[in-house]
């Protein structure tokens, strides 16, 4: 089965659960911005957790069917219809051959993570379909998807009445907002920032930069001040660090973020909280930043992604 | 002999262990000992790791393993790691054209260290370097050290396209540009070898704690 993308103003890639193994050789994780999203995607087209789909941001895109096919929409910041009825994301639906499926843009959110049952199928690089656009490989060719690519899709491993027509429950989902309290765990080079820094961090707003990408998002706001050095022999960067580079502005690493830094890091933003941060828009969002340990975190990822098994549910179309 | 190293948390699912903060040879090799002793059986949970010059980064799934647990884990291996563990990478050479378009660079390298061109040359091709390190983009070998005679600090302003193959040095460091990307090191020279084909069946021409010698070609 295959979808045919119709037009892109946006930035549509393919991408599953992200690369791993080869992180030692400076090669990135990439895969989803927002991991829940993604994973409720799948979860709603009856599909492992990790299987590749096409995630979506910035700017309007559409599709068309070229099968009847069951597909699955979750994520934020954008509107949805299919043929001549606009739905809901969230949920899974069945797709007639021929029909188109179109994501309109709204200011709400960022990433919305387009599903196919079966899957997105691409000859995987490194272990990965996930699409590394500045390593120019992964997904489509390494590059994002643009008008008249064809996406091949897996074949259906369920009956696809049974699959379609379902929604991942309200409450399960992240609590997506615009104005959010972002958790994170403190360091580990907060001894190389002053205390009015830190506690600047704490306390003040925060909002993303619209040079921001899959990479980073860049942080404006109050800006924080190193004691001496700014910088630091080059060591480990993962997901949601926030390094803060010599002009003090931090940068929390997203999805494509490389492997290794030399900023130190004040701060890394918990894992459960990350979906939340990703689907902040740019000069719009208003972030502030509240210290947690890593048990609390732990115990809050847990609750989250174990919501992610049980809240499906039958339509109510 | 074990080797003293803190442990400390990078988030929820990652973690640091803290060997050295500063480019030093043993410190590096008890970051990689460490790095293959995980590595070769590493526990349910334990994603991968990421040898750094002082430091190894652990990514792990905090839906599997504590922070608590993973911590208890590394104490052991930490307890076991032995300097004399430390198995060495691989040898290479890599051929080198110095200076003119392939190192445009060298000439101010030269005049920065006070020395001729040539022998920035015979300095930078004469040592055997470590790659301490791999970052940056998918492949870039962090090496050194660099004798000191030759150190020079990175570029002001980066470029914003340093060709792929392009040999460069920053500080006490030199390295290879594995694929055309920005970059603010002072670029010497460049090799024909490919150090990144994500393809292959062995996509990486370098790994961590791999030993390098530039040989000068004509």
């Amino acid at each position: 089965m295959s979808l045919e993308v119709i037009e892109v103003n946006g930035l549509a890639t393919i991408q599953d659960s992200g690369r791993k193994g080869w992180k030692r050789f400076g090669v990135p994780a990439s895969g989803p911005m927002d991991d829940f999203a993604f994973q409720a995607a799948n979860m709603l087209a009856g599909n492992s957790e990790n299987e590749a789909v096409i995630e979506i941001g910035l700017g309007d895109i559409t599709f068309r069917a070229l099968q009847d096919c069951v597909i699955s929409v979750a994520g934020t910041g954008y509107g949805l219809s299919i043929y001549v009825w606009d739905f809901s994301l969230w949920s899974s639906y069945y797709v007639r051959n021929g029909w188109t499926i179109r994501f309109n843009k709204t200011d709400d959110g960022m990433w919305a993570y387009l599903a196919a049952s079966g899957g997105v199928q691409t000859q995987p690089t490194l272990g990965s379909r996930s699409t590394y656009l500045r390593g120019r490989f992964g997904g489509l060719a390494g590059r994002q998807l643009q008008s008249g690519d064809v996406v091949s899709t897996g074949c259906l491993a369920h009956s696809s009445y049974e699959i379609a027509a379902r929604t991942f429950r309200e409450k399960a989902r992240p609590a997506y907002t615009q104005s959010p309290t972002i958790d994170v765990i403190m360091g580990p080079q907060t001894k190389y920032f002053t205390n009015e820094s830190i506690e600047t961090f704490l306390s003040s707003e925060y909002s993303v930069s619209l040079t921001s990408d899959r990479m980073g998002y860049r942080l404006e706001g109050s800006p924080l001040t190193h004691r001496s050095k700014t910088e630091l022999i080059s060591e480990g960067m993962t997901l949601g660090a926030i390094q803060v580079p010599s002009n003090g502005q931090p940068i929390v690493m997203m999805a494509d973020c490389p492997t290794t830094g030399g900023y130190p890091k004040i701060a890394t933003v918990i894992s459960a909280d990350l979906p939340v941060l990703a689907q902040c828009v740019p000069n719009k969002s208003r972030i502030r930043f509240r210290e947690t340990t890593v048990a609390k975190a732990q115990k809050k990822y847990r609750a989250l992604m174990g919501g992610l098994r049980n809240s499906i549910v039958e339509a109510d179309l | 002999m074990t080797f003293k190293s803190k442990i400390v948390p990078l988030g929820d699912s990652a973690l640091l262990v803290q060997v050295g903060d500063e480019i030093d040879i043993t410190t590096n090799q008890r970051v990689h000992a460490l790095a293959a002793l995980i590595n070769v059986s590493p526990p349910v949970g334990v994603i991968e790791t990421v040898p750094a010059y002082g430091t190894l980064l652990v990514h792990y799934d905090s839906l599997l393993l504590s922070f608590g647990q993973i911590k208890n884990y590394l104490h052991e291996k930490m307890a076991q790691a032995q300097d004399n563990v430390f198995r060495k990478g691989k040898q290479l050479e890599v051929p080198v054209k110095y200076g003119g378009e392939y190192g445009v660079d060298l000439e101010a390298v030269a005049r920065h260290c006070q020395l001729q061109m040539e022998d920035v040359i015979r300095i930078h091709s004469e040592k055997i370097y470590t790659v301490f390190m791999m970052g940056f983009t998918p492949g870039f070998p962090y090496m050194g050290k660099l004798d000191d005679a030759i150190i020079m600090p990175r570029l002001e302003i980066p470029r914003t396209r340093v060709p792929a193959g392009t040999v460069a040095i920053a500080g006490s460091q030199t390295g290879i540009y594995p694929i055309d990307s920005p970059g603010g090191w002072q670029l010497i020279g460049w090799t024909a070898l490919q150090l990144f084909s994500p393809e292959s069946e062995s996509p990486f021409l370098f790994s961590p704690g791999d030993e390098v010698k530039f040989i000068v070609e004509k």
